[in-house]
């Protein structure tokens, strides 16, 4: 289910939180109905953790992660590292990396089996992603753009990315990520797409600039109308009965 | 990058843009960088915002011309792209500033409506970078109002602000004739806003300055004039500091015309290196040839160097006299002196009036011996018993006069042959106010005589008068049977002259003349 959230009057609530499907991390210094809109959808399944990244609020977009793993950048301090390896469950594993590009919420965007990343990568950050996240690792530019990390979003179920993206391009993405991929735009008509939603396999939270049309496409695509357990089972009821009888 | 890609000579495989849904409506499109279908946006932004959607534009309705601002009035017709261009002049601030004209046109609105619609497509920015097209429609009010010139002639219609006074003080009006026939035919009087007649010339009105300056420039061309000028001062703004004048040309045209015997005075005789004293004036345009009869000497004065030393002439055409060639002797070879014939020769004439009666002969020089012989009426000058006044003549001492100059062969009898029959062509006149107080009675007669005989001399000379002048058809002739069989060669070259043009008595004064040669 896709709810319109709001950090502090800006509708970029992707570059304030990351959403991934084994936690979820939000910036501090937000009003209280920021956390309660988290709260209220996460709070029994995965925990829902404050923190900052070097002293900053733009946390979704200097660190990239997903439900094995978390990477921060060399700007994060000692603190704020200890702070998140407690708060987070103990499979979660979270590494701090030395990288020129301290933007990872920008260079890197994944899920829990593939990522895509900025092209000027170091090598070894990218065994250290391959390692730490355990994922597959492919270089792309989406729509002729590096920032891989902000064009694109994209969950275990569905991925939409920038709506300059041709349909050849499209098609060797979601042949690379193995998911069904939609171009379309968040925050009535924003075309940096990680910087207005978060989503995970079961929810996704946007910009409440996000108009119904938009809103639709996300749902559709990220499969989240029917991401009840109970759906599930219905869906399965129906493969398994072959007889009446 | 891909262009990088490309440039570079790497196999770049072919890209379609995918289609996105608009944000609001959620219509399939093509991304653009609003990402919101084109009537989405339209309905957001609206472009046209702050550009006038009514001004006004002044209209003279008598000479239909529009006001450009501060002064200058354009003449245009309605849905004319001389005023689509004014529109937008007026309403180019504005729309210069906020967006970009990609087109205009007008929309059709009833004339009398005083209402012109220009629809104009602009472009702009909307937000995001996105250009977007929009139509704009301004209305603009048409004023009513008279432009400087057309209520100045209103308020007066037959306001003048130059006048040309052309005068020549000579008996007959000859000249006028012949001027009035050239100012035809060049349209110098086109811009005259009144042409008057008077005793000794003829007046002319026009608007400007200008107009009046380029007809005396005209005629100065034509005839040897001297001219002067004055103005008078009408009205004066005093805070603008502008003062209205009226202007007066007066121009006098020499009083030598063709075939005038002159006697020159001593002054002027040496100036032309002893010409002797008796002249004939043989061709008058913006110079004077005088030719001397007994030596075949010939002189071109300026109008300049007539006007320094003017002089009249002793006797001329009025006083012409019919004489009869009886004998032809001496006849020496034809010359050709400034573009005429003329030979040399000693001939017996005697008067026509002395002819049967007494036997007066007079034995004379001419210079028309190549057109002589026995048996010929000839026109010339009778200085026999011409009585003349002339202080000029006084001043040689010791001068003997001949008896006779000749000047031209009379075609009389030719003439009484055509009699009564209509010429086949015809001049146009010009429209002049007759000053009827200024004559007398019969002069009415008078001038259709003179007139007659200006024709009369057209026909009989037509090399060089006819060539500056436009003739027209006769339509009311009806060639007889006996035309054939007596056309003569003094009969014009007709077909070639006036082979299309057509003057019907209605249009007279006011088609605009056809040049046939």
């Amino acid at each position: 289910m896709a709810t319109r959230i709001q950090f502090e009057n800006s509708c970029d609530v992707g570059v304030f939180s990351k959403l991934t499907n084994a936690y979820c991390l939000v910036a501090i210094g937000g009003s209280e109905s920021f956390y309660s809109a988290f709260e209220a959808e996460l709070a029994d399944v995965i925990p829902v953790v404050k923190t900052s990244i070097g002293g900053t609020r733009i946390i979704g977009r200097l660190c990239a992660g997903n439900k094995n793993g978390l990477l921060l950048p060399h700007t994060t301090t000692d603190q704020e590292l200890q702070h998140l390896r407690n708060s987070l469950p103990d499979q979660v594993v979270v590494q701090r990396i030395d990288e020129r590009l301290s933007a990872l919420g920008n260079c890197i965007a994944c899920n829990d089996h593939v990522a895509l990343t900025h092209t000027d990568l170091d090598k070894e950050t990218e065994e250290v992603i391959a390692d730490v996240l355990g994922v597959e690792i492919f270089r792309q530019t989406i729509a002729g753009n590096i920032l891989v990390g902000s064009n694109c979003t994209f969950s275990n179920r569905g991925g939409l990315v920038h709506p300059y993206t041709s349909i050849q391009e499209l098609d060797e993405l979601s042949t690379l990520l193995q998911v069904p991929l939609v171009a379309g735009t968040v925050n009535r008509g924003s075309e940096v797409i990680a910087a207005g939603m978060i989503v995970n396999d079961w929810t996704a939270f946007c910009g409440a600039d996000t108009t119904a049309t938009e809103l639709s496409v996300i749902e559709s695509v990220f499969k989240l109308r029917e991401a009840q357990p109970s759906a599930i089972v219905d869906e399965m009821r129906k493969s398994l009965i072959d007889t009446y009888v | 990058m891909d262009m990088d890609m490309a440039s570079s000579g790497m196999f770049v495989p072919p890209q379609t843009l995918g289609t996105v849904l608009c944000c609001i409506c959620g219509v399939p499109m093509e991304p653009n960088p609003a990402n919101m279908c084109a009537r989405c946006l339209r309905s957001r932004v609206d472009i046209t915002e702050g550009l006038p959607r009514h001004a006004a534009i002044v209209h003279c309705p008598e000479c239909s011309s529009w006001l450009q601002p501060p002064r200058s009035w354009l003449r245009a017709e309605l849905e004319s792209p001389a005023l689509l261009s004014l529109c937008l002049r007026r309403i180019h601030k504005p729309l210069s500033r906020l967006v970009r004209l990609v087109h205009g046109e007008f929309v059709w609105t009833e004339p009398h409506s005083k209402r012109i619609h220009v629809k104009l497509r602009v472009q702009r920015e909307a937000l995001h970078g996105a250009i977007l097209e929009q139509s704009h429609l301004v209305e603009f009010t048409v004023q009513d109002r008279l432009c400087e010139s057309c209520s100045r002639a209103q308020a007066s219609p037959d306001q003048w602000v130059a006048t040309v006074q052309l005068r020549q003080h000579v008996p007959h009006r000859r000249t006028f004739f012949f001027l009035e026939q050239l100012i035809l035919r060049h349209g110098a009087a086109a811009r005259a806003v009144r042409i008057k007649e008077t005793s000794s010339g003829v007046d002319f009105f026009f608007g400007h300055r200008s107009h009046a300056m380029k007809f005396v420039e005209f005629v100065s061309g034509v005839v040897p004039v001297r001219r002067r000028s004055d103005k008078q001062l009408v009205s004066h703004d005093t805070k603008s500091n502008n003062y209205n004048y009226k202007y007066t040309f007066s121009v006098e045209i020499c009083p030598i015309c063709r075939e005038d015997l002159i006697c020159l005075p001593p002054k002027v005789s040496n100036s032309l290196g002893n010409l002797g004293p008796l002249v004939i004036c043989a061709k008058v345009s913006n110079s004077i040839l005088l030719v001397d009869p007994e030596t075949l000497r010939t002189a071109f004065l300026d109008a300049d160097e007539y006007w320094r030393t003017p002089f009249g002439a002793l006797l001329s055409s009025r006083q012409l006299v019919e004489f009869i060639v009886l004998d032809v002797k001496e006849k020496t070879p034809e010359v050709t002196v400034s573009g005429s014939r003329y030979c040399l020769a000693r001939v017996e004439v005697a008067r026509m009036s002395d002819f049967g009666q007494n036997d007066t002969t007079f034995d004379v020089k001419t210079h028309l011996g190549h057109l002589l012989k026995e048996g010929d009426v000839v026109l010339g000058y009778d200085l026999y018993s011409a009585n003349s006044n002339d202080v000029e003549m006084d001043k040689y001492k010791g001068f003997e006069l001949p008896y006779a100059i000749l000047i031209k062969k009379s075609y009389e009898e030719k003439r009484q042959r055509k009699h009564g029959k209509q010429r086949k062509w015809r001049l146009k006149r010009m429209q002049m106010e007759v000053d009827d107080g200024a004559r007398g009675r019969g002069s009415e007669e008078k001038r259709n005589n003179e007139y007659e005989e200006f024709l009369r001399e057209l026909e009989e000379n037509p090399t060089g008068m006819l060539d500056q002048m436009t003739i027209y058809k006769n339509k009311d002739h009806r060639p007889s049977e006996t035309a054939s069989m007596l056309s003569g060669d003094d009969d014009l070259p007709l077909d070639e002259l006036i082979s299309k043009l057509e003057l019907s008595d209605d249009e007279e004064g006011e088609e605009d003349e056809d040049m046939a040669q």
